[in-house]
């Protein structure tokens, strides 16, 4: 039998503040355990909470980026439990009036656009860590209280792909909104996941689980893809379903139920007296929404529109936030230092020639960016901003390419360097004498020993076997240590070999 | 609208299973005590569910203050000595507490 999965996701996002939620403690991850805390966050009594206003407002950013309704009267709640992962014995959260209702994520999985529809968002505070050693658990205090945001979906996406696609997409949105630092390492996206299926064409939704506490992408995709195996089984073997709430565990790669007692709550949430409710005018909101950063849809728009870029590049780029902000810097040097050439050029075609070039110029970056850059920023695990080579870099490095300075392999050599050790590539050429010789007459010298030096291939050429021109064109770039300018000793030597053959 | 008080309070508190909630052991004597008491007061409190309060917007704050907010800037907080000197275990570092999982 065929079977449909439905699948939810609740999203949390620790946001980009420098303080926590409700006190004027530091947020900085990594700090020694228990050194950014005070009487609030360690739920000392009689200490009151004072919402942080920066957190209301990156909330209310990410539901105006996501087309959320934003509630105009918001408040917080007690949600009410016993773990030693938090003091009071209850969480501030947001019950029923979150800051933002509604929205949606568009994402693409398996090449299938769609839209996925959001619940709502809310803001609440974060938990201590607990650590568990032999006999005890551990508790640092320094994560309690940072402003947490949830994003809960509609349970509408049908596959893990769709999942995966969705956090992406989100996580893509949150950055380009400077909403959250969205460093997966450090806890910032943890995500709870809902999880039912159901004979396909059956309308009735079947009994769900909750995978609870998945701190990477890849740790929501294998425990969907887990769990729906698994629930099909149980049904396929004409068992039930039962409603709970399971822990994954990534060594062994499978969904483990936890004992219901753990997961059964009740919370008997109730307005939290010590917080005023939040009332957002429409001014306010206004405000907030001429602020809102260009989207990386938009972006991608602007990127053709501004750069001539194909519309392929301008997808790939503006992708990560950081790679098109990288790709714009670079351009803007590029063109700042044609602006200098063009103040100086005499003739006038100097001029026309920089203004093809300010079309060649983004292309030319752009062709790095998504070629040698990417493949040595996947091969080496780092983000661009980890890269050595910085864009004013990589702009003098395609001038340079453009004045055919260096040829085209000489300058990839030069990137791979700048890339690890960074530095200008004009003084990288000059120091390691890779300028590229163009001269003529240094040129000829070396086709001609080359030609003396293998009267076999010569000979080869000249009876038809085209392949021996690039063993040839090979030797003379060998003998000018890659450094010669390939085409005209292409060039040169076509013209030797046919010329001289009778 | 007239609501329903006396007997039917009775059933509306699970006496065991709120001392489950608040984490309080309870012997069978307190839960029979405490039913009999915590009934009387429900059956109090319901007095207010006489009053009409049909097109009533609940109240999320006895007070009438909106948007108490702090700016996002840091100020110091406790040391890590003061702060452990409350706890009953510590190891330096981080609380103790009985193993959680
Ligand atoms: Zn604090």
């Amino acid at each position: 039998m065929n079977y449909s999965a439905t699948i939810g996701l609740e999203v949390h996002v620790q946001l980009a503040t420098r303080t926590k939620m409700f006190c004027a403690c530091n947020t900085d991850f990594g700090s020694p355990p228990n050194t950014h805390v005070c009487p609030v966050c360690l739920g000392y009594p009689g200490a009151l909470p004072v919402i942080n206003e920066e957190a209301v407002r990156l909330t209310v950013m990410t539901g105006l980026m996501l087309g959320s309704e934003i509630n105009p009267f918001s408040k917080f709640d007690r949600k009410n439990y016993f773990y030693p992962d938090m003091p009071k014995n209850y969480q501030i959260s947001q019950y029923d009036r979150p800051l933002c209702i509604g929205g949606a994520v568009a994402i693409e999985a398996n090449g299938v656009a769609k839209t996925i529809p959001l619940t709502r968002i809310h803001l609440e505070e974060d938990v201590a860590k607990n650590m568990h050693v032999r006999n005890a658990s551990s508790i640092d205090f320094n994560r309690a209280g940072h402003p947490l945001m949830e994003v809960v979906t509609e349970p509408e996406l049908d596959s893990s792909e769709e999942a995966f696609a969705f956090l992406q997409a989100l996580k893509q949105i949150l950055l380009y909104g400077g909403i959250s630092p969205c460093n997966l390492e450090e806890g910032n996206l943890r995500c709870d996941v809902n999880c039912s299926v159901r004979p396909a064409g059956q309308p009735a939704l079947g009994v769900k689980t909750e995978i609870k506490n998945l701190n990477t992408f890849k740790g929501v995709f294998q425990s969907l893809q887990y769990e729906i195996k698994r629930q099909i089984a149980v049904l396929e073997s004409g068992g039930t379903i039962v409603q709970e709430t399971r822990r994954w565990e990534t060594e062994t790669g499978i969904t483990e139920s936890m004992r219901s007692k753990e997961a059964a709550h009740d919370y008997r949430y109730f307005p939290d007296p010590d917080l005023m409710p939040v009332v957002l005018s429409s001014e306010q909101i206004e405000c907030w929404k001429a602020l809102l950063p260009e989207l990386p849809r938009q972006r991608c728009d602007r990127l053709v529109r501004q750069y001539s870029i194909p519309p392929y590049d301008a997808r790939v780029l503006s992708a990560d936030k950081a790679m098109a902000d990288y790709f714009e810097e670079a351009c803007r040097y590029y063109a700042s230092s044609q602006a200098t050439r063009s103040a100086h050029a005499v003739a006038p075609s100097a001029a026309a020639g920089d203004e093809k070039l300010a079309k060649t110029g983004p292309k030319a970056i752009s062709n790095w960016l998504m070629t040698e850059m990417l493949r040595l920023l996947s091969e080496k695990g780092i983000d661009i901003d980890q890269a050595a080579i910085r864009p004013k870099a990589l702009a003098e490095l395609v001038r340079l390419a453009e004045a055919q300075v260096v040829n085209s392999n000489t300058a990839k050599d030069v990137f791979a360097a700048l890339f690890e050790q960074g530095g200008d590539p004009e003084l990288w050429v000059k120091q390691k004498g890779l300028v590229q010789v163009s001269d003529a007459g240094a040129i000829e010298a070396m086709v001609e020993k080359a030609m003396a030096d293998h009267p076999g291939s010569v000979a080869d050429f000249r009876a038809g076997k085209s392949a021996a021109l690039q063993f040839l064109v090979g030797q003379v770039m060998r003998a000018s240590k890659g450094k010669a300018h390939p085409q005209r000793v292409q060039e040169l030597l076509k013209k030797k070999l046919t010329t001289t053959a009778n | 609208m007239v609501l329903d008080s006396g007997r039917d309070a009775v059933k509306t508190i699970d006496v065991p299973y709120v001392a489950h909630l608040a984490r309080l052991t309870l012997d069978d004597k307190e839960i029979r005590d405490f039913q009999g008491q915590l009934d009387q007061i429900v059956a109090y409190v319901k007095i207010i569910q006489q009053v009409d309060v049909s097109g009533v917007e609940p109240m999320a704050h006895a007070v009438q203050i909106r948007n108490v907010f702090r700016k996002d800037e840091e100020r110091k907080g406790l040391d890590r000595d003061v702060v452990l000197a409350n706890a009953p275990v510590h190891d330096g570092e981080q609380f103790l507490v009985p193993k959680i999982v």
